[in-house]
């Protein structure tokens, strides 16, 4: 198999899922290549990192592609692809690789399936696994038509081993002027309280129904000396502000303890909490996928144990 | 405005006797959650703007969710009555069939269904249209023949964007308050035009081998009743020093 891999990159760093593709596309090359293509303007430092993992590292570098841009891209690696023919693409599960992948599935004749955690090849046959339902069920999906492009989740390919291969300066340029322009970054906006240096969170998810049982969470998190967090859909809904947002388009916190009440554990989430020294969770579902991360789990309703949980934390307080 | 009646996340999911299919009775199915933002969005720039905002939908038993539209405040909407299962490709594919023929300024979509979470069907058929795009929009402008977006990165940020019209955007969950449906709407609902379309379903892309309970490492369950659950959670946590 000849498998790519399109690194990755913003603010002049390589985001490591970039290596976590080469890792996997060494492993499933079987007699094949594992090959990188990075984009960008002065990108011959990311390509010597990148080839330390990489049969072959092809460099796509013009002024234009400082920024990502989707139809930029796309248009470099349609022109790459026309002459060195994919079997497989990985990309990031990542805001830039969610754009790429179905659009160059579309224009490569091909196939595509996204948030992938395993990727099986034999016999030239591609299977791949994902979950389903935010993290409830997995499917294993057997792709019919080649090549595919798969976008791979971050943090699950993490090792690899090394192979030193070689490093090609192509000279594609963008062959038109992008369709869609960028304007500039905007920057996270900073609150007041700062949840990433917290040692202690009390996260609530959409099971804490309203607005107004944010105060339960709000007590217990006084009385714990901590902090009250939450997930997407609570920040969605107001009941928050973004700031206290956990998860891959808010914070990435790491607090001694992370009691996560009613949230079902959607990887998305997931990944801004999982290296916490401790998690508890409560969900009232058995099933809910967040009992994968937590150390330990209480599947009850929340509006029963919290209640108790402060009266008896205020008893011992005295 | 591209929406799906998706399975609800929160109830019990079980898996049919062949294990490569669900058991669709334990089901409920609703609006994905992104696309009743989209469809938000979708009515407040008709507001402000004026035009028409034309719902589809692709699925045997999507009417509920189209209707719901139309309450919400859609002008019309368009069923594609197929299955196309877990092939987000076959979906793309029978909406780009299904509105030949119709003119339109802009395309919305949800960022992801809550259900299969693949985040595929908007850029699929932005790409079989030749349409410029943008994903996880979480504000849109409309300024004359183009429109201004942000899009939400990781950790936080955001980029800004121009696209020029038409084109088709994937709508972030939080970028409105999304209306409830009035007892009026819902009336008037009844009245407005839901029309089928047939199209011949697609060469599949993707095979469904296999369905699963992910073999995950479990947490230690504290069982027993409330207040012998919350003794446990209390000793826990002072056996590490946190209280
Ligand atoms: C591009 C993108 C970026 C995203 N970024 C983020 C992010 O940064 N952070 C984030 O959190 N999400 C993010 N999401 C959303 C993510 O996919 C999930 O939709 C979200 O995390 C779900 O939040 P939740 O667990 O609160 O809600 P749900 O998934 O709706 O879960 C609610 C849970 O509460 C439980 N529950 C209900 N009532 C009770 C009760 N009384 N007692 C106990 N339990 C109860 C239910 O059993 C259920 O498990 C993102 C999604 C996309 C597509």
């Amino acid at each position: 198999m000849r498998v790519f891999a399109i690194a990755e990159h913003r603010f002049g760093e390589l985001n490591s899922i970039s290596f976590e593709l080469l890792h996997l596309a060494n492993s499933i090359k079987g007699s094949g290549t594992s090959e990188a293509v990075i984009i960008g303007r002065d990108v011959a430092g990311f390509a010597r990192e990148l080839v330390r993992h990489a049969d072959k590292v092809w460099v796509i570098s013009d002024e234009s592609l400082e920024n990502y841009n989707p139809d930029l891209y796309i248009d470099v690696l349609l022109q790459l692809f026309r002459i060195e023919t994919p079997d497989i693409v990985l990309i990031g599960h990542t805001s830039q690789g969610c754009e790429l992948a179905p659009y160059l599935a579309v224009k490569l004749g091909g196939s595509v399936a996204t948030d992938v955690v395993g990727v099986n090849v034999s016999n030239d046959a591609v299977t791949v696994s994902r979950y389903i339902f935010q993290g409830k069920l997995m499917v294993d999906l057997k792709i019919t038509k080649l090549p595919c492009v798969l976008t791979i989740r971050q943090g699950v390919f993490k090792e690899g081993p090394e192979v030193n291969g070689e490093v090609i300066n192509t000279d594609i340029k963008p062959s038109r002027s992008p369709a869609r322009s960028f304007v500039k970054f905007i920057k996270p906006e900073v609150g007041e309280v700062d949840i990433s240096q917290a040692d202690v969170i009390v996260a609530v998810g959409r099971g804490i129904g309203d607005a107004s049982n944010i105060k339960l969470a709000e007590e217990l998190a006084q009385i714990l000396g901590g902090v009250v967090a939450g997930s997407r859909p609570v920040i969605d809904s107001g009941w928050l502000p973004k700031d206290r947002q956990v998860g891959i388009s808010g914070k990435t916190v790491k607090p001694k303890l992370y009691l996560a009440l009613g949230i079902s554990g959607a990887f998305q989430h997931v990944i801004g909490m999982k290296d916490s020294d401790l998690i508890i969770a409560v969900n009232k579902d058995p099933e809910a996928p967040i009992f994968g991360v937590a150390h330990y789990g209480i599947a009850s309703d929340l509006f029963e144990i919290v209640p108790l949980l402060i009266k008896k934390l205020k008893e011992i307080r005295g | 405005m591209l929406v799906k009646h998706a399975a609800s996340t929160e109830a019990e999911i079980r898996i049919g006797t062949d294990g490569k299919s669900l058991d669709t009775r334990g089901l409920e199915f609703e609006i994905n959650d992104w696309d009743r933002y989209a469809v938000e969005e979708a009515l407040r720039i008709k507001e402000a703007h004026g035009g028409e905002v034309v719902v589809v939908g692709v699925g045997i038993d999507c009417d509920p969710t189209l209707r719901k539209c139309l309450a919400m405040g859609a002008d019309r909407a368009i069923k594609v009555p197929i299955d196309t299962g877990m092939d987000p490709y076959l979906t793309a594919k029978a909406i780009k069939e299904a509105i030949k023929g119709e003119k339109f300024d802009l395309i919305l979509a949800g960022v992801m269904s809550q259900d299969l979470n693949y985040s595929l069907v908007g850029v699929l058929l932005a790409a079989m249209l030749d349409l410029p795009f943008a994903t996880a929009v979480t504000s849109v402008k409309i300024e004359d023949g183009k429109v201004r977006v942000l899009r939400e990165l990781e950790g936080g940020y955001q980029e800004e964007d121009v696209l020029p019209l038409p084109c088709l955007l994937t709508v972030q969950s939080g970028i409105n308050e999304p209306r409830y449906v009035s007892i009026m709407g819902i009336k008037r609902a009844r009245t407005k035009e839901l029309r089928e379309v047939k199209v011949t379903l697609g060469e599949p892309t993707l095979v469904v081998e296999r369905i699963y309970h992910p073999p995950i490492k479990k947490a230690e369950m504290l069982e027993g009743d409330a207040p012998k659950i919350v003794d446990q959670l209390i000793e826990i946590l002072k056996s590490r020093g946190l209280i």
